[in-house]
This record gives C-alpha cells, sequence and structure tokens, in this order.
C-alpha cells in the first residue's frame, strides 16, 4: 500500500490523533497533564489509605520554630509561614485545582452543549430566549460572576464549583449552537429526517458526534481558565480555605510575608502556571489537528 | 532566442513545492510561447500545474514552498526570473497583468471598487494627479460596462459577473501587453460566462492585448483561442493552433479530452471518459506520465523522458507513437 | 449609521434589566441578617425587626426586585451596610481609578500586541514568530496576580524603582505607581492579543484579494496597511471588547496586590464584610460599563466592516440589472 492510500484509509479520530502526536510541544502538555493527573490520583489513595495520616503529618502540620525558611535538601521547596513543607503542600494541591476545574468543565459543558443544541436545532424562539439568557450571563464578566455567586452562597467547594460552571455555560452553548446551524442544514440531516428519524435520535446520533471537535477543544482550554478562576477566587479568600492546600490560597498568604523569602512566591504560582500552560498547549494542538485546513 | 512576433516565452521551466510530506513536482521542463495580440489557451485538469505555471510567470508563487528550480521566462528581452523583487513589482499590473479564479474573493471587502482600480492605476503612473486616477478609473468601469457612479460602492454589493468585470477593470487598467486570466470564468453561470468572455475578448481587441486563457473547458478554448497547449502532470504534452489540436490531435491524452465532451449531433451509449487519474504529482511515474493510463502505450514509453517532437511549424507533440504516426503520413 | 446605534442601544435594554435581576437575584440568596450586620447582634429583636422593615427586607423578591429598579434609574443604589453612606456615591468615587487602570491595561495589550502579532502573521514559522508564539502562551497561561506579585517583589522591593502600593497623585507619581498594575493586568491581554491578530492575519494572508494585490504590484506596505490590516482588525476588534470584560474581573485582584484604590478592591472588602448592597451595586455597575464597552466596540466594528452598515442603510437600491 502506498502512502496515499494508507492516508485515506485513516479514521477521523487516527488521523486526528496523528496530526496531534506531530505536535511535539502539545504532546509535550499532554504528557506533563498526565503527569499531574497521576500525582493528583495517588494522593488521593495515599489519603485512603492512610487514613490521612501523611496528610495531617506533613501537609498540615506546623512547624514554627522552622517557618519561612528557604529551600534546603530535606524540604526542596522550603518551608511556608507556618512551618509546612512546601513540595507536599504542592503536591497535595494539585487535585484540588485540576479535579474542580475539570468537573466544574464538566457540569457546564453538559448544560451549555444542551442548551446550544437546543437553541441551535429548534431555532426561533427558543434559539432567543436562549440566547437571550446566555448574552445576559455573557453580559457579567466571568470573574465578577463567580465571585458574585461565592460571596453570596459561601465559600465551600461546591459553591465554587458551581460559580465557574455557571460562568462558563454562555461560551460552551455559543460554540455547540453554532457547531449545531452548521451540521443541521447539511444533506445528510435531511436524509434521516427524510427516512424517519425522530428530533432526538437525529440530535444524539448525528448532531452532537460531529459538534464534538470545537467542543472538545473549548473544553479544554475551559479547564485552563477555570483553574485560573479557582486560583484567583482562592487568593481573594473566597475559594478554598486553608489549611487545604491550593495554589491560589498559598500565594495569597505569600503577600504578606514576600519578602522573607522568594519560594513561598514563585513556586506556587509556577504550579498554576505549569498546569494551565500544558492545558493551552493540549487545547491548541486539539485544534490545530482538528482543524483540516491548518497544514505545515 | 526570441522571435520578433513572441512577446513571452517561457524555457524550460521547473517549478517544484517542498512541503512536509514531501516534493510535488508541480512544473516539469515547461516551454511556450505567446505572440503579441494572440490568446493562447492552456488546458488541463485540476493539479495538472497550469495555476503554478500563470503565478510564476508573475513570480507569485508561495514561496516557502515552493522553489524555482530551473528555465527562464523571457519578456520583453529580460528574463523576468532574473529581476528583483522591485523590479517585478514594476511589471504586475502594468505590462503583465492576472485575473484569478473566483470572483466572489478576488476583491478586498472593505476597499470601494473605484480605490480598488484606482490603486493600480496610481501604483504604475506616479505623475498622474489624483483627478488624472480618478477618471481612469472611472473609464476603465464604464469600459467593462459599469457605471462610473457606482466606483464608491463595496464588492458585496456587486453580483459576480459584475466582480468579475470590476476585476478585469483592474488587470487591463495600464494597458498590459498581456493578460494571464486563470480561469476566470469556471465560478460563473454559463450564461455569464459567455458575457464576460466576449467582454474580454473585444476589449483585447481594441487595446492589442495577447492572453494567456487557462480553463479546463474545451468549448471555452474553441471559441477564444488561436493556440492551444495541452498540459498533463507538469508537462505540455501537445501545442499547436486552434485547428491542430481540434481536428487533428496526436497525443491520446488530447485525443481522449476531445472525445469525451458529449456531442449534440451523436447518439452514444454512454460517455466516454479516460480511464484511471492523474499521476500523484509527489510520485511521477518515469518516461511518458500519461502512460499508466494509455490504452497504445509500449514500454518505450515508460523507459525514458520524451522530448517533445515537432510535427509542423506550429504544433508540437510528446509522444513517440504520434512522432511514428506523423512521420508515416 | 445611526439607525445602528439606536438599535443596539435598544438590544441592550432586556440585556441589562436581565443582568440587574441576576445579579439582584444571587445576591438576595446571602444567608445571613443584614439588619444585624448594621447594628452588631446586641441590637433587641424587636431592633432587628424593625431595621428588616426599614430596609424592606419583609417583602418578597420581585417587590424588592422592583424597588432597587425604580431607584437605580434615579441613581439611588442604596447603602452600604459597613459605614451606611450611599453605595451609588463610593462606586462613583473609586469608577475612575479602575477606568484609568483598565485602559492603561488595554493600551499596553494594544502597543504590545498587535505590531507583535502581525509581525508573527507575516513572518511565520521564523525564530522570530516561534519565540513569540511560546511567550505569548506563556503570557495566557500565568496567573495575573502572580505576576503581580513577582514584578511587585522584583521592581518595587527588590529594586525600588517603582512604588509597590497605591495610586499616586500628580502626573508622573501617578504615572509611576501605574506602571506595575497596568502591566499586570495588561500581559494576560496582551498575549491573548498577540494570538488573536496572528490568527487573524494569517486568515487573511490566504485570501484570494490579497493575490489580486500582489498582482496590481504594489508594494508590501501598502499590501499589508490596506489589505491586510483592514481586514484582520474586524475580528480582533471584537476579541479586545470581550478582553475588557477580562480585564474588569482581573482588577479585583490587581487592585488588591497593588492596594489600587478602585472598584474592584472595594468590592472584595465589601464581600469579605458582607455588604451586600455594595457588592450588587459594584458588580451592577461594572457589568453595565462592560456593556457599553461592547456597543463602542460594535459601533467601531460597523465602521471597519462596511457590510454591516450596508444592512442597516436605507438608500434606494441602485443595483443595476443583475449582470
Amino acid at each position: 500500500m502506498s502512502e496515499t492510500e494508507k492516508r485515506k484509509q485513516r479514521t477521523l479520530a487516527a488521523e486526528t490523533w496523528r496530526r496531534f502526536k506531530k505536535n511535539r510541544l502539545a504532546f509535550a502538555g499532554m504528557i506533563v497533564l498526565i503527569c499531574l493527573v497521576l500525582i493528583a490520583l495517588s494522593t488521593i489513595v495515599i489519603d485512603l489509605v492512610t487514613d490521612k495520616a501523611i496528610y495531617d503529618a506533613y501537609v498540615i502540620k506546623q512547624n514554627l520554630r522552622m517557618r519561612l525558611q528557604g529551600p534546603s535538601k530535606e524540604h526542596i521547596f522550603g518551608l511556608d509561614e507556618f512551618g509546612r513543607d512546601i513540595f507536599m503542600r504542592m503536591i497535595w494541591a494539585v487535585r484540588y485545582s485540576l479535579f474542580m476545574g475539570t468537573i466544574a468543565i464538566a457540569l457546564s459543558t453538559i448544560a451549555g452543549g444542551l442548551l446550544g443544541s437546543l437553541a441551535g436545532y429548534y431555532g426561533k424562539v427558543t434559539d432567543n430566549v436562549i440566547m437571550r439568557f446566555m448574552d445576559v450571563l455573557l453580559a457579567i464578566p466571568s470573574m465578577l460572576l463567580a465571585t458574585a455567586i461565592v460571596a453570596a452562597l459561601g465559600t465551600s467547594l461546591t459553591n465554587v464549583l458551581i460559580a465557574i460552571a455557571i460562568s462558563y455555560v454562555p461560551t460552551f452553548a455559543r460554540t455547540v449552537r453554532a457547531s449545531v446551524l452548521t451540521i443541521k442544514d447539511q444533506e445528510y440531516i435531511e436524509a434521516a429526517r427524510a427516512l424517519g428519524a425522530s428530533d432526538s435520535r437525529i440530535l444524539f446520533k448525528y448532531i452532537l458526534p460531529n459538534s464534538m471537535a470545537p467542543l472538545i477543544v473549548q473544553a479544554t482550554l475551559g479547564v485552563a481558565g477555570a483553574i485560573l478562576s479557582i486560583a484567583g477566587l482562592s487568593f481573594l479568600g473566597l475559594g478554598i480555605q486553608p489549611p487545604t492546600p491550593e495554589w491560589g490560597s498559598m500565594l495569597s498568604s505569600a503577600r504578606a510575608y514576600i519578602r522573607e523569602g522568594w519560594h513561598i512566591t514563585v513556586i506556587p504560582g509556577l504550579g498554576i502556571m505549569i498546569t494551565i500552560l500544558s492545558l493551552n498547549v493540549m487545547g491548541d494542538g486539539l485544534r490545530d489537528a482538528l482543524d483540516p485546513r491548518l497544514k505545515k | 532566442m526570441q522571435n520578433k512576433e513572441e512577446l513571452l516565452s517561457i524555457e524550460n521551466l521547473t517549478i517544484h513545492y517542498e512541503t512536509d510530506d514531501g516534493v510535488v513536482y508541480a512544473l516539469n521542463d515547461v516551454s511556450l510561447s505567446v505572440k503579441k495580440g494572440e490568446t493562447l489557451g492552456l488546458v488541463g485538469e485540476t493539479g495538472a500545474g497550469k495555476t503554478t505555471l500563470a503565478r510564476g510567470v508573475l513570480r507569485l508563487v508561495p514561496s516557502p514552498p515552493g522553489v524555482i528550480k530551473n528555465g527562464k521566462v523571457m519578456f520583453g528581452g529580460t528574463d523576468l526570473l532574473s529581476l528583483n523583487e522591485v523590479q517585478m513589482r514594476a511589471i504586475r499590473g502594468s505590462n503583465i497583468s492576472m485575473i484569478f479564479q473566483d470572483p466572489m474573493t478576488s476583491l478586498n471587502p472593505v476597499m470601494t471598487v473605484g480605490q480598488q482600480i484606482q490603486e493600480v492605476v496610481e501604483a504604475h503612473n506616479r505623475r498622474f494627479s489624483k483627478e488624472e486616477v480618478i477618471k481612469q478609473a472611472h473609464a476603465m468601469l464604464e469600459m467593462v460596462g459599469i457605471s462610473a457612479d457606482r466606483s464608491s460602492e463595496y464588492p458585496h454589493q456587486f453580483s459576480g459577473g459584475m466582480k468579475q468585470r470590476v476585476i478585469i477593470a483592474i488587470a487591463l487598467a495600464c494597458n498590459p501587453q498581456l493578460l494571464i486570466a486563470d480561469e476566470p470564468t469556471t465560478a460563473l453561470d454559463v450564461t455569464i460566462q459567455a458575457q464576460v468572455l466576449d467582454m474580454i475578448t473585444a476589449l483585447k481587441d481594441r487595446l492589442h492585448t495577447a492572453m494567456l486563457l487557462i480553463t479546463h473547458d474545451l468549448g471555452v478554448v474553441a471559441q477564444n483561442c488561436d493556440r492551444v497547449a495541452i498540459i498533463y502532470a507538469g508537462q505540455i504534452i501537445e501545442i499547436g493552433t486552434l485547428f491542430d489540436i481540434f481536428k487533428h490531435p496526436l497525443h491520446p491524452y488530447t485525443r481522449g479530452l476531445l472525445g469525451s465532451i458529449p456531442s449534440l449531433n451523436k447518439q452514444v451509449q454512454r460517455l466516454s471518459p479516460i480511464k484511471g487519474l492523474m499521476p500523484d504529482p509527489t510520485d511521477l511515474p518515469a518516461g511518458c506520465k500519461f502512460a499508466p493510463r494509455c490504452k497504445y502505450a509500449i514500454e518505450a514509453c515508460s523507459a525514458a523522458e520524451i522530448d517533445m517532437h515537432s510535427i509542423n511549424a506550429n504544433h508540437q507533440v510528446r509522444c513517440i507513437l504520434a512522432r511514428e504516426e506523423a512521420d508515416d503520413e | 449609521m445611526a439607525k445602528y446605534i439606536v438599535r443596539r442601544l435598544v438590544m441592550m435594554i432586556p440585556v441589562l434589566i436581565g443582568v440587574t435581576f441576576i445579579v439582584f437575584f444571587i445576591m438576595s440568596l446571602t444567608p445571613g441578617d443584614p439588619a444585624a450586620i448594621i447594628l452588631g447582634d446586641q441590637a433587641s429583636a424587636e431592633t432587628l425587626a424593625l431595621k428588616r422593615i426599614e430596609l424592606g427586607l419583609d417583602k418578597p423578591l420581585l417587590v424588592r426586585y422592583a424597588t432597587y429598579m425604580g431607584n437605580l434609574v434615579k441613581g439611588d443604589l442604596g447603602r452600604s451596610y459597613r459605614n451606611q453612606i450611599s453605595v451609588a456615591s463610593q462606586v462613583w468615587d473609586k469608577f475612575p481609578n479602575t477606568a484609568i487602570l483598565a485602559i492603561a491595561g488595554i493600551l499596553v495589550a494594544l502597543l504590545i500586541g498587535i505590531p507583535i502579532g502581525i509581525l508573527s502573521a507575516k513572518k511565520q514559522y521564523t525564530a522570530m514568530d516561534n519565540s513569540a508564539m511560546v511567550l505569548s502562551l506563556v503570557g495566557v497561561s500565568m496567573p495575573n496576580f502572580w505576576l503581580g506579585l513577582l514584578l511587585s517583589l522584583f521592581f518595587a522591593l527588590k529594586l525600588g524603582w517603582l512604588p509597590s502600593q497605591g495610586m499616586g497623585r500628580g502626573f508622573w507619581p501617578l504615572l509611576r505607581s501605574l506602571i506595575l498594575p497596568a502591566l499586570t493586568l495588561g500581559t494576560g491581554a496582551a498575549a491573548t492579543v498577540v494570538r488573536m491578530t496572528r490568527s487573524s492575519m494569517l486568515e487573511v494572508i490566504r485570501q484570494d484579494y490579497i493575490s489580486t494585490a500582489r498582482a496590481k504590484g504594489i508594494t508590501e506596505k501598502q499590501i499589508t496597511k490596506k489589505h491586510m490590516l483592514k481586514n484582520a482588525l474586524i475580528p480582533i476588534v471584537t476579541a479586545v471588547g470581550l478582553q475588557f470584560g477580562q480585564l474588569l474581573g482581573g482588577a479585583m485582584l490587581t487592585e488588591t496586590i497593588f492596594s489600587w484604590p478602585g472598584l474592584g478592591r472595594l468590592m472584595v472588602d465589601s464581600i469579605t464584610s458582607k455588604d451586600i448592597p455594595m457588592v450588587l451595586g459594584s458588580v451592577i455597575f461594572m457589568a453595565v460599563m462592560f456593556s457599553f464597552v461592547n456597543l463602542l466596540v460594535d459601533i467601531l466594528y460597523a465602521f471597519l466592516d462596511p457590510r454591516i452598515k450596508s444592512q442597516y442603510k436605507r438608500s434606494p437600491s441602485r443595483r443595476g440589472v443583475d449582470v
């Protein structure tokens, strides 16, 4: 089989994966992300298995005599203002940002996707009503919206999740709606309808699978944004509360001690940046891999 | 060596595209010429290299990935390939103009049509005053049948056919000696096609412009061209007068093309297309590029590269069998 | 053109009503007793009850909303729970400072972002392009509050070149105190603008009308200015408008770090002290400002793209016979 024939036989998913792999930056981002997920999962397992013993001993335990010590051989990232080991706190902090961001976006995708498909598919009044509502949500800058929700409802994990999920719904609704509008008019949908397929069957079997591409890209980038928002909220004291380790709140407490050591300021921020960078790079790579027009 | 009547002489032009997926051998050793005032038709399938040739003349081949490997493009005694960018710019739009395939997207949507014509006039007539530039732009609009009042309108306010007329006005505004038209009517309705082509021919006769008309439509060729060149897989495989090509086609590909046109007078059961596909330009066969599809092919066809053979002063063909047939006559 | 503006203004009204309602609704869900916040828990039950009636808290949601809106259009946003001063006056007092910061941020974003984006697009795949892409990726991924802390740490505390807190009075002090916060706020936006400009330019560079322009023999500079930029700016302008929203949100964080006396910091303080009318007023005000910025962007958009204006012109059609 010649190279050309081989090329023609690949499925869309396989072709996308092949193009994605060629993008070394995006691939590296994915590897980093997988490592982070593994770290997060392992902390969950460790906590379950040891009944939070390690957590209590290393992540929360204060040691005021040694506070604000810089990086050393035993504590590679140094100690924070309560003498807690920053390295351990960094490791434990991964799961909050990562999983909360993912769950918030997952919720948002489902809600936004549903609204977007209904709006795009049924059009007219449904479309108008739904999109006006989305316009209202979009008129409020997302950080402000999330802050208002958390301010009102309190700073629990659930509330932060809800706040961020809601602020992303309009973006996903728009993305899905745009896809649905394009696909709706294609001839294979007409053909399916002529064969008697019901609305919900058409929506779920034909339209949604073909709208996945832009949605996946948006979702990846959305998780990055969500993590940023969570960190920002925590920084303001409105998100995850200490002593639970979270990068944003770690930076917040670092403010008062900014002169005492660069490590408390630089390191948590680096954690946020690396996570978000990997997600962004992956999202960009996905977008390029899925766009048939882009060729290097 | 240039003939006195010759305006453009392309000699052994070879252009490749070097991409990540391999080298695309778009044009291989192409030679042809256009005489003053004549219309040369360049016929070929999609992917044969027509557009690369057209762009190559004006040095508009995107580079990277395009690379001009070899050849000369003689125009008015100068090799265009040896000129620098500033010198080329003086030629584009004033000595040689080009119009592209899709009128719907070939005009800048945020500039008025008047401004777009003025732009080319201004670029090549620095001494003109603003009024003279505008006057010329208006004159060009009228020449293509559009009221000069409409010069402050935007492209989206015109239909496809009218957009193409604006594009022609831009191309002819500085009275070029050669107009390269890359499938100017392919994107238009058949009735509009006829009108636009008629207009181009009328203007070209009036202004004594030569034209390189690129198309895949043999009907257009028959009605508008003086001479015809057939291009296949980056090579010219036959060239001759209109009469030569249509009445005495020699290359099996040319014969196939002409044979595949549905006829109004003959009764046939089926259309007769040419079997197979044009070879992948990244993976061209050795020898004759058409041999894999040719029903007359013999071993010698694929053994070595085939040269052009002159049947008479005007008619040349790149086929060893056609050569023998002609020699027998 | 005027018709277009009026139309957009009219369309804005239901959106603004929706915004105010949603924010009002959200804030009404706050647990806790406003009367107790104002009067302290030591107050007697009757005093608290009286206060609640005075604040209208005994009435149903829609009535309270209507009263609030009625007051809003008169310019009255209620009184702060914390210090009893009019919310509107405090918002109005602090807002200009945030506006200065936001505008400085956008300027940073545009002045850095657009030129780099254009160069990147024109020299695609070169070292310059690749490094610009990497830097802008980093810029987009960096939490702006972290950048603020780092800038503060380095330029203010270590080097002492610039102030790390507050807003200077007088032209030069103001400028000096503005630099770090503006850079903090604007860098993320600049990175986004670079990416957007580059992708918009790349899109335009591929268009057929650029080939037509080249075939005319005009200079590359002219092509970039009149053909590429004019078309590429259209989506960029829209994106920058949206960035403004991010900037308003980011202002909360930046103002906190640099103790900038703006609306963002006021809002954060109000949240911590559960000062509902203050939070409500600030959020609504910023959302309204954002909507107006988007309206301005839409108008600018219509200026740049003649196809939009055409839809709203009612001049007699001078389209000739269709050929």
